[in-house]
């Protein structure tokens, strides 16, 4: 099973568009050939709701704001399962609310997109201010053992492409893709050259290639995820939030053996495909001495940081998840091997440094940094927390 | 009531309410031809058996092509309705059906989408997705099992328990009024209120039939028989007792006194409240339609 990656370098020769990072998840879905959203006012993810609400009737698709954000993930379920590519859009509170259904979609394998616009909490918090407190809340939100695949977009542009990219991954793996956006990137408007929609690698939704009366005797395997077919098809499927019989499709809640079937696909089906999901950037890793583990807005300070001390001299790199889950373990592992301090700047405190630690094993110090409130980390920060680990550097004649 | 009902197939309606389809009875291997399973996890003596019946024959009276039947379900013993019939079906989670049902009706309005959902599940936990799905006037078919009580979890007392109703998390009798889950239709705006029982198998039939067949929100509050819990705590444990019960509980629409609240032992069945307002799903359309000129206003 090939995964569909498109290359975020855009095609040359079009003219840049001034776009805000909400407006580009928008504008990314309907490219990604979304025509459902549902979704529930909430700062700062609400541009979305307001861009989709004129966008989505004019190509032919559906806008509802419903009731509240748990009714908005479900009403995608539904639509997913009818047929369309859905999504809605939230922040932390709602994302708290959509967890029950996202446990839902990840159970009854419906492909969907959910952006959390992240902002400062926990609660109503900050709720203008970006943050990035809510990367374990994506990982392990709903209860049960499960997988997720969750973007962290840094730019306007990623917004756009990371849109495509998590639909894209959400039809392969029939699984929810959390984009996991914040209130910086959310409302920053920066100048963007969209890549040609012609140009575009879209995974579009398949019919299985059997007779419906077979359907219930041909099973999913890690390499060939089969597609579901639509509701109100000759299959008559039925999906269920039970423990099932992965063949059948019918529920079975008193054989252990088809529940342990059953929760170890529902994991290995991201975690056998890893290597083709996650995607890492490296900047200036070519002969780091320190690396930074920055990921979305933060990274952004941090790509600074890793520009002004390649200017003076000074070996740092960066290591940009754009897949934070599955945990990009494998870059993690090779950064640890080279560098002898891994800075981890971060919204939050700690969430995803103890990941990195794991994952460094000891082999490379670990320097957490962490701000809760709702300011960004500047390169300054950064910057204060890279000189420590050069102490050999006469940072003063510069 | 609709192009859909095919008068000339239909038989008189023992209801004698002319604005219902009158649905003809099917045999059992016809219904059976509609299960995927006959075989249920219900108790012994549970009416949710009879009232899924009836959903089939209202669907074969209708002569619904079963391929573009789907069936939304919550979670509680009604939500495994999903489970046993041959259509397209969506066992939800606790409380969502309506809004899952929602997303697939927008999804795909050619789509006859019915709603199963108990009690609890459609006005406790789900009581937010039941006004607004109401208001919108969203053409679904929601189909209540209203057994008074949470049965999958053991006899806990829900929001159609009655003032004094014993339950097992309401031992000394309940001190909080029911709702009347059709009043509470009606008032949030549904466009087609029904109440059928399990005692008066053809009236559920026909009230469900013209809830499918009707372009609205249309809410069937089926009224069950649960001998097993709401009937030992309550009434009695002896299922045909408490069917007889139902028929001197069931009062008929035409006899019930305008503005006359509704009791335990005392409740209007047949069709309640019938009117026309727009539909969410063609408001949708037309919308797309504006908007697709550039049109914005």
């Amino acid at each position: 099973m090939a995964t569909v990656v498109n290359e975020t370098t855009p095609a040359a020769g079009r003219k840049p568009v001034l776009l805000q990072g909400n407006e580009a998840v928008a504008e990314g879905a309907i490219a990604a050939g979304a025509r459902f959203f549902a979704g529930y006012p909430i700062t700062p993810s609400t541009e979305i709701a307001e861009v989709l609400s004129r966008r989505l009737p004019e190509v032919g698709g559906t806008f509802i704001q419903m009731e509240d954000e748990i009714a908005s993930i479900a009403a995608v379920c539904g639509a997913s399962l009818a047929g369309q590519k859905a999504f809605t859009a939230t922040s932390g509170p709602g994302f708290s609310l959509m967890q029950e259904m996202i446990g839902f979609a990840t159970m009854a394998q419906i492909p969907c997109v959910v952006v959390d616009v992240m902002r400062g909490g926990p609660s109503t918090g900050l709720p203008t201010e970006p943050a990035q407190g809510d990367v374990m809340q994506a990982r392990w939100g709903t209860h049960g053992e499960h997988s997720v695949i969750a973007l962290v977009p840094s730019s306007v542009e990623e917004c756009y492409t990371l849109t495509i990219e998590a639909f894209n991954l959400s039809e392969q793996y029939r699984t929810p893709v959390i984009l996991l956006s914040d209130a910086l990137i959310g409302h920053m408007r920066e100048a963007v050259v969209l890549p040609d929609p012609a140009a575009l690698r879209i995974a579009e939704r398949g019919m299985p290639d059997c007779d419906p009366a077979e359907y219930d005797t041909v099973t999913s395997t890690l390499d060939n995820i089969l597609p579901r077919p639509p509701l109100g098809s000759p299959f008559r499927v039925h999906v269920t939030g039970l423990v099932y019989n992965r063949r059948s499709g019918t529920p079975d809640t008193s054989d252990p053996a088809a529940a342990a079937d059953l929760g170890r696909y529902l994991r290995e089906k991201i975690y056998h495909h890893r290597d083709a999901i996650v995607r890492v950037e490296e900047v200036e890793m070519d002969g780091a001495e320190v690396a930074i583990f920055a990921y979305g807005s933060v990274a952004r300070s941090a790509m600074a940081v890793v520009r002004e001390a390649r200017a003076q001299g000074v070996r740092v790199g960066l290591v940009r998840p754009i897949t934070l889950w599955p945990f990009p373990t494998a870059a993690v592992e090779r950064m640890a091997e080279q560098v002898r301090t891994v800075i981890v700047p971060e919204m939050n405190i700690k969430q995803m440094s103890w990941e990195v630690q794991a994952a460094v094993k000891g082999k490379a110090k670990v320097v957490d940094y962490g701000r809760v409130d709702g300011k960004l980390i500047t390169p300054d920060e950064i910057f204060e927390l890279v000189k420590p680990e050069f102490y050999y550097h006469k940072w003063e004649e510069r | 009531m609709s192009a859909l009902v095919d008068e000339q197939r239909l038989e008189a309606s023992p209801t004698g309410d002319d604005r219902l389809p009158r649905i003809k009875p099917h045999t059992t291997s016809q219904i059976r031809a509609h299960l995927r399973s006959a075989k249920t996890l219900w108790c012994p003596g549970c009416s949710n058996g009879t009232i899924t019946r009836a959903l089939v024959d209202a669907i074969l009276g209708l002569d619904l092509d079963p391929e573009r039947v789907v069936v939304v379900a919550g979670i509680g013993c009604s939500g495994r309705i999903s489970a046993y019939l041959d259509y397209s079906t969506v066992h939800t989670a606790h409380g969502r059906a309506l809004a899952v049902a929602t997303g697939v009706k927008a999804a795909d309005p050619s789509l006859h989408v019915i709603v199963a959902m108990g009690d609890g599940d459609s006005s406790a936990i789900g009581g937010n997705h039941f006004i607004h799905a109401a208001r919108r006037n969203i053409d679904l078919t929601a189909l209540v099992f209203n057994n008074s009580i949470y049965g999958m979890t053991g006899g806990q007392m829900s929001p159609t328990t009655h003032l004094g109703d014993k339950s097992t998390t309401s031992v000394h009798g309940s001190v909080e009024p029911a709702f009347d889950l059709c009043e509470l239709a009606h008032a949030a705006g549904a466009t087609y209120v029904a109440r059928g029982t399990a005692w008066g198998y053809q009236q559920l039939v026909n009230v469900i039939a013209g809830g499918i067949a009707h372009a609205g929100f249309a809410m069937v509050e089926a009224m069950a028989v649960c001998p097993v819990y709401y009937g030992r705590f309550n009434l009695t444990a002896d299922p045909a007792a408490f069917l007889r019960a139902q028929k001197e509980h069931a009062v008929p629409a035409s006899q019930f006194d305008e503005g006359e609240t509704r009791v335990r032992d005392r409740y209007p069945v047949g069709l309640l409240h019938h009117r026309e307002r727009d539909e969410f799903v063609a408001a949708l359309g037309q919308v797309r339609e504006k908007a697709s000129e550039g049109r914005h206003g």
